[in-house]
């Protein structure tokens, strides 16, 4: 034998080609290593994504402290704390579908993701519920917004960036909710077990990244006050 | 035999010569496969027709500044037409050229894959590219842009009435081909290696295409979320980057060039990536200084996210920054050198044979130095004040860009076009090719350094009589690198069909992409591969190479 070419020892040599192993992987450890940290990458992505955002809104508020508090007060903090705890709450029964998952537990699996979608659909209706009232306040930016008060120029730069951050936010809700329907069917028709949840784990990853960013968010929309001023 | 099928009618090459060209055919085969070699070609031909068409521009600014007077283009269809230069070639050449091409089709290969870690996303990468491709036709079909690639505020949100927002549009989403790209390249390099390939026996190839994908994905991402905020301040008219509104414009250019600076790098580190195997190729040496290459990719993906601001030296930004910018600049100079010197010592006594690929090298490295050079002029806080906007900083990268970058997409197209069709490219036509492109773009742009020197402003459509020589000098050189990019179009399409047949490994070079056939089967290697030698070690490849033939 050469030491150039050599038969790599294929799964199926040694049981039964799993029905969910790609073809161009060796076995399904290679292929769930490769899942997760091409997961990882994409979360890396993202937080350079909203990264810039985040640098350009703290730009904003070093130089408009004032305005930047006008605008926090126009938010409706009890509904935003208990939206935290909706969506912190899909965080854990996400984190119990992977748990399920890898134990091959179909039904409690299914039951997990369901309730995921199902707070996580809570949460945006909560947020719409938000939205609407800062319409009807005037605050969205644009011809809409009519707000008078002080600092009215800061505050509708506050609130162009309170709805494009938590626009992008609900997007990567909306489309986590559309890769959990997807995953739902799939539980239900028992692909995942202790041999492969990898879709599972993948999307739990997703799904806590985007819980973190709210954790980012929420403080920052919410809570802030002008530096030494109540 | 009983029926015959429409399949039995068709030619199938007998097993042994079955490649992934002939594996399969139809239209369908290639717009929904998932095999990283097809997609190279998708890009292939869908990059090089961007190509030809932000060369259009080019030629046709060029024709323009022939003459003193704005005659052939107005003023208006002149900021277009270079705006639309710069788009289609950054966002739609020179970032996917190298690595959806070449490195779709290589790396996999040079790694032992049978593909790439994720297929599907993959292709997706293609069509995202190619969504973003159409909303930058449709803004050159519907009447442009004339805002710069730059995009800059506030003319891009306030005053300008052209397609900004297409434009933008199609740049965010070209973006995230690029990302998929990255991040496909990253995975695939950490978890698909093949038996015995670790990270110290990996072709250099390699190493400056992970750093690249570094940069893609933690870079790629700023400017999308530049572009969403100046689509958002465009459409709804807030003032983000609006300083009547309380915006602050120079924010907007720090947030662009903190992309956009990377995005260098991301244009010449995969070029850097070719020039090393086409060094270690045709001097049949190991590159000298292995880790020390390897090493200087991953310096300048580092250093590269640190110095977006000297591209703001003139726009108000504090002195103790730009500074700081100036001195930080300066020293990515470090790494780059210590890979032209490498290159230099791995040719120094060596026998090189002089084929085309080497050809476009020794262009590829006289060029990128003096690139690299004025680039230090260019970070030096000084002389950038005289120099900014005029016609250096358009030589200056231009250097980069065209003489580095797409000098060392040729080398790799010439010396990789052999595994990827299996045939031979005219060795004459395309010597006489690699002449002109030099020829051609020397005389191009050499100029441009002295008009800038002397104070010819970039982004004009007529300019002082003095400057009317070293003007049409350079409309010179462009028409004969003009001719020299359409040749190997020409010969290159020719040698498909009347091409002579390549063997597996052509070059005599090293690498597991010269050990399997060409071109490669569906998935590149009949049976896995296992690396028993270091990158570039000659007599151990060829000792593995020679037993295959005699088992």
């Amino acid at each position: 034998m050469s030491d150039l070419v050599m038969p790599a020892e294929h799964a199926e040599d040694h049981h039964p080609h799993h029905p969910f192993l790609q073809h161009h992987f060796e076995d399904l450890a290679q292929q769930h290593e490769a899942s997760i940290l091409g997961m990882w990458m994409f979360l890396a992505t993202e937080i350079l994504f909203f990264g810039g955002v985040l640098a350009a809104y703290t730009i904003y508020r070093v130089m408009y402290p004032a305005g930047w508090a006008a605008g926090a007060h126009h938010q409706n903090i009890p509904v935003g704390t208990a939206n935290t705890a909706v969506l912190l709450g899909s965080s854990l029964t996400m984190a119990l579908a992977v748990y399920y998952a890898q134990l091959g537990r179909r039904i409690k699996t299914v039951v997990m993701l369901i309730l995921t979608l199902i707070l996580g659909t809570v949460f945006l209706g909560v947020k719409a519920y938000e939205y609407h009232a800062h319409y009807t306040e005037g605050l969205l930016p644009g011809v809409h917004f009519t707000y008078t008060g002080p600092h009215a120029p800061q505050v509708q730069l506050f609130m162009t960036f309170y709805f494009g951050m938590t626009g992008l936010h609900a997007l990567h809700m909306i489309i986590g909710a559309g890769l959990l329907i997807w995953l739902t069917l799939r539980a239900w028709k028992g692909h995942f077990g202790p041999e492969y949840y990898g879709p599972v784990e993948v999307m739990g990853l997703y799904w806590h990244f985007v819980d973190i960013v709210w954790i980012f968010l929420f403080p920052l929309l919410y809570l802030i006050h002008q530096p030494g001023g109540h | 035999m009983t029926s015959t099928t429409l399949h039995d009618l068709r030619w199938i090459e007998p097993a042994k010569t079955r490649n992934y060209l002939n594996e399969d055919y139809g239209i369908f085969s290639w717009l929904l496969t998932r095999d990283h070699k097809r997609i190279a070609i998708l890009y292939m031909i869908s990059v090089s027709l961007m190509f030809f068409i932000g060369g259009f521009f080019a030629f046709m600014l060029r024709l323009e500044l022939l003459t003193p007077e704005g005659d052939l283009l107005t003023s208006d269809t002149y900021n277009k037409f270079f705006t639309l230069h710069g788009v289609v070639m950054v966002f739609f050449f020179l970032i996917p050229a190298i690595p959806a091409i070449l490195g779709n089709f290589i790396l996999p290969i040079m790694l032992g894959a049978k593909d790439l870690a994720f297929p599907k996303i993959n292709l997706l990468s293609w069509y995202i590219y190619m969504v973003g491709a159409i909303f930058g036709l449709y803004v050159i079909i519907t009447g442009g842009v004339d805002t710069g690639w730059t995009f800059y505020t506030p003319f891009s949100t306030q005053f300008s009435n052209t397609h900004v927002f297409a434009t933008t549009m199609g740049a965010f989403i070209t973006g995230f081909s690029s990302i998929l790209t990255g991040l496909n390249f990253v995975v695939t390099i950490h978890r698909m290696r093949a038996p015995g390939l670790t990270w110290f026996r990996l072709p250099l190839f390699i190493w400056s295409m992970y750093a690249t994908s570094v940069v893609m994905l933690l870079a790629t991402p700023v400017l999308a979320i530049t572009l969403v905020l100046l689509m958002i301040e465009r459409v709804l008219g807030v003032g983000i980057f609006d300083p009547a509104l309380g915006g602050d414009p120079v924010l907007y250019q720090h947030l662009f060039w903190f992309y956009s600076h990377p995005a260098v790098y991301i244009m010449i580190l995969p070029a850097m990536a070719v020039i090393s195997e086409c060094v270690a190729a045709f001097t049949r040496k190991k590159i000298f200084g292995y880790p020390f290459v390897a090493f200087s990719s991953l310096a300048i993906a580092f250093l590269g996210f640190a110095v977006w601001a000297h591209h703001l030296f003139v726009a108000g930004i504090s002195v103790y920054s730009a500074m700081m910018f100036s001195f930080l600049s300066m020293l990515v100079a470090v790494p780059s050198a210590i890979k032209v010197f490498n290159w230099t010592a791995t040719m120094y006594k060596a026998s090189v044979s002089w084929q085309t690929p080497m050809l476009y090298v020794l262009g590829f490295i006289g060029l990128f130095t003096i690139g690299g050079v004025t680039g230090l002029f260019l970070g030096a806080l000084g002389i950038d004040v005289h120099v900014h906007d005029s016609y250096f900083v358009v030589a200056h990268f231009h250097y980069i860009m065209v003489g580095g970058t797409v000098m060392a997409y040729l080398a790799g197209v010439h010396y990789w076009w052999p595994k990827i069709t299996g045939r031979m490219y005219p060795e004459w036509w395309a010597r006489l090719s690699a002449l002109l492109v030099f020829v051609g773009f020397n005389l191009t742009f050499f100029p441009q350094f002295i008009l800038g020197y002397v104070g010819m402003p970039r982004r004009y459509h007529a300019y002082a009589p003095e400057f009317q020589v070293l003007n049409v000098l350079s409309t010179a050189g462009a028409t004969i690198l003009a001719f020299g990019y359409l040749l190997p179009m020409v010969y290159l399409l020719w040698s498909l069909r009347f091409g002579r047949k390549a063997g597996p490994n052509p070059w005599g070079a090293v690498g597991l992409e010269w050990a399997t056939t060409s071109p490669p089967p569906k998935e590149n290697f009949h049976e896995t591969p296992v690396v028993t030698w270091d990158a570039y070690d000659y007599p151990a490849f060829l000792r593995a190479m020679g037993e295959t033939q005699n088992v």
